[in-house]
């Protein structure tokens, strides 16, 4: 009997991606994800009225709003259903790391966004269709917007680790991204600076530097630097690392 | 096969399990009795490697768990309180799931699966979801689980809770049957399975051994005791008592 650390990860990906096939969740949460990034770009971002073959701000503007909800939607039974079930038990006493289970799961939830976030290649065409726009910006804000799903739902993982019930999950998760968002928010930023004594300045700022919302909107904008990169990098390394010392801590 | 030496267990200041220590050999079937909340799942879950335990050490066919967890994992098949299953799935993909983690594939993958539907008699309900399933047949389909592999080690909590007598019947007869070349524990509070299943029993009470030996052995440590039933009451307290 051999013990294959990425055939393990596999045979956990695998279940993990098809349950989400077999429960109607999956297609709520991807139709609403399509209903709302069509939405808001349309009715809120103007994209017609705008005039501009851009798709920055009028469609990947909207992404992070949208993921502050669904990420942790997708994300909130990966390991609270393990607790619920008892599986947990199975899981943990066959031959495999933690490891392997935590990043099978996690590719599968994160594989989940890439179908969600590809079907909303209408979007491309339409802009494209309609004038010329410059292809960098647009590579990018895919990038970027997928990074920040992985963030949300790297936070959603961490958090599923600690409780057997999907609601607490949820609930902590959009809280804690809604934190992550909001402190790096620029007009919340400017206008915390602005009460401050001056003297706290850069902390506000350095504080601002680790929110999703800050390396997110340099990406959007077309400007592809590896920092902001292996930011949402690390913050997935955080999330999994955190899940570890959850499901170790609900063992001793 | 598993060696157990001086295991204790802490939750906080509870003591859950104290000074456990026991052997059981290839050929062996070890039952494990007690009160409920005497220790039997905790014992068992650290056998497993999925507790902890603060102190002690477990040898799995000479495998340290604490050391090198995921080697001595790959000899044991753990049937958990309540047979946990995924309920999304139906009981040939599950078994197929077990097996893929443990390293079966292919073809070997399909005869596995075929082999444990077979001994468990799961084959009517082999392509049904798994959360349709009659209580039994839950039981059955993870039982048919900690068997997929042909693992020499064998950790069995209550696998006859919930089962109707003829299931009853048929699970002690396989664990019978399996006893024969494997090392097997397995817990209980139904005395006559001590009898029907086991070569050796050891009743533990408040995390601590109060009794090891066989059946009859047993059942002579209290004077007058002709049943194991009242040697059980005798040596253990109860609940309620304070």
């Amino acid at each position: 009997m051999k013990n294959n650390a990425v055939a393990t990860t596999l045979a956990i990906f695998k279940r993990e991606f098809l349950s989400y096939f077999n429960s109607p969740v999956l297609y709520v949460i991807v139709v609403i994800f399509l209903l709302a990034t069509m939405g808001f770009t349309f009715f809120f971002g103007r994209f017609l009225d705008s005039d501009n073959a851009s798709l920055t701000q009028t469609f990947f503007f909207w992404h992070p709003w949208i993921y502050l909800v669904l990420g942790p939607a997708v994300g909130m039974r990966l390991w609270s259903e393990e607790h619920r079930l008892g599986t947990i038990e199975l899981l943990m006493t066959m031959p495999l790391s933690p490891w392997q289970a935590i990043v099978g799961k996690f590719i599968a939830a994160a594989l989940v966004w890439a179908i969600g976030l590809a079907l909303t290649f209408s979007i491309v065409i339409t802009v494209s269709w309609l004038g010329d726009p410059d292809p960098g910006p647009m590579i990018t804000g895919y990038v970027a917007s997928y990074l920040y799903a992985l963030g949300c739902l790297a936070v959603t993982s961490a958090a599923s680790a600690y409780t057997r019930s999907q609601v607490v999950c949820f609930i902590v998760s959009v809280a804690l991204c809604i934190l992550l968002t909001l402190i790096g928010f620029p007009g919340i930023v400017d206008s915390v600076v602005r009460t401050l004594p001056s003297s706290l300045e850069n902390t506000v700022r350095f504080v601002s530097y680790l929110s999703f919302m800050d390396h997110f909107y340099e990406m959007s904008k077309g400007i592809f630097v590896i920092r902001d990169v292996l930011y949402f990098v690390s913050v997935i390394v955080v999330g999994l690392v955190i899940t570890h010392m959850g499901l170790r801590s609900k063992r001793a | 096969m598993i060696q157990v030496q001086n295991l204790r267990k802490e939750f906080g200041a509870k003591v859950a399990v104290d000074n456990v220590s026991f052997t059981v050999n290839k050929g062996e079937v070890l039952g494990f009795l007690g009160p409920n909340g005497a220790g039997k799942s905790t014992s068992m879950r650290m056998v497993t490697g999925y507790f902890r335990p603060t102190s002690g050490s477990i040898k799995i066919g000479g495998v340290d768990m604490l050391e090198n967890p995921e080697l001595a994992k790959q000899s044991i098949g753990y049937l958990p309180e309540n047979a946990p299953l995924y309920s999304d799935m139906t009981v040939a993909s599950f078994l197929g799931f077990c097996a893929e983690v443990r390293g079966i594939t292919g073809a070997a993958k399909s005869k596995a699966i075929d082999r444990v539907l077979d001994l468990c008699f799961l084959h009517r309900v082999r392509n049904q979801s798994v959360d349709t399933l009659s209580k039994g047949y839950r039981h059955r389909t993870c039982f048919a689980q900690s068997i997929i592999h042909d693992p020499d080690v064998l950790i069995l909590d209550e696998p006859t809770d919930g089962l109707d007598p003829n299931q009853k019947h048929e699970v002690r007869q396989l664990i019978k049957n399996m006893g024969k070349d494997k090392a097997i524990i397995f817990s209980t509070h139904i005395l006559e399975e001590v009898d029907a299943a086991c070569s050796r029993a050891m009743i533990i009470d408040r995390g601590k051994v109060v009794a090891d030996g066989t059946p009859a052995s047993l059942r002579k440590l209290v004077p007058g005791a002709t049943s194991l039933d009242e040697v059980f009451r005798s040596i253990t307290r109860s609940d309620l008592e304070k």
